[in-house]
């Protein structure tokens, strides 16, 4: 089955989208998720996620291929935010469909590291007025290595 | 003319996300930049991705309308 891959620059509704993914593979026992949002920590008024056209997307879209072959799943779904998003807004929605749930889990992990350290994006912050790049974390690539 | 785009805080320190520049060696390219830019460009943890495709050495020569991206270490999710 297939991958349903977006980059969207506009919000989006991850209920709904995770309503329709889930409609969408009736046949699938199991459907994890994971939604990423935009911290709600006081100090930060926006986030900001910039890519780089000919090559975010595509890459998105290698990796849920690469999702697919490795995992047996009915679907998977990759939402990526770009452009400036508020706290609690939604930045990344993941999801796959599984006949059974470890494959689901499974799949959903490491789409989500594959996201943190590998997609083509850069995030900057707003804070007090002034703007801040955010560095990779070294546990970001750690994460990323347990999947060899 | 070729384009060079500049990514993340490399637009930051280039004053803008990409800067027409004329063809030619890329180490004469970058020579014509600023030094610090020029420095940050090199930096080895920068891929370079030439007209939308990564290329893994920088030995490059740009040509009329060849746009050159510049991607520091991302940050995503």
């Amino acid at each position: 089955m297939g991958a349903d891959v977006r980059l969207l620059t506009a919000p989006f509704d991850p209920a709904a989208e995770l309503a329709a993914f889930t409609a969408a593979h009736p046949q699938a026992g199991g459907v994890v998720s994971f939604l990423g949002q935009v911290r709600a920590d006081g100090a930060v008024e926006v986030l900001e996620l910039q890519h780089y056209a000919p090559l975010t997307l595509p890459g998105m879209t290698a990796l849920g291929q690469a999702v697919l072959g490795r995992w047996a799943l009915d679907g998977v779904l990759i939402l990526h935010r770009s452009g400036v998003m508020a706290p609690a807004e939604p930045i990344v929605l993941v999801a796959a469909a599984a006949r059974h749930r470890r494959d689901a889990f499974a799949a959903a992990d490491f789409a989500m590291d594959h996201l943190k350290s590998e997609s083509w994006f850069w995030k900057r912050e707003k804070a007090g007025g002034a703007w801040r790049w955010i560095e990779p974390r070294e546990a970001d690539y750690a994460d990323l290595a347990r999947w060899g | 003319m070729a384009m060079l785009v500049f990514l993340g805080r490399l637009a930051d320190l280039a004053g803008g996300p990409a800067r027409e520049v004329m063809g030619g060696p890329l180490d004469s390219v970058l020579a014509g930049l600023e030094p610090d830019l020029a420095l940050a460009l090199l930096d080895e943890r920068v891929r370079i991705a030439l007209n939308g495709e990564l290329v893994g050495e920088r030995s490059i020569t740009l040509q009329a309308g060849d746009e050159l991206a510049f991607l520091p270490p991302v940050s995503g999710g």
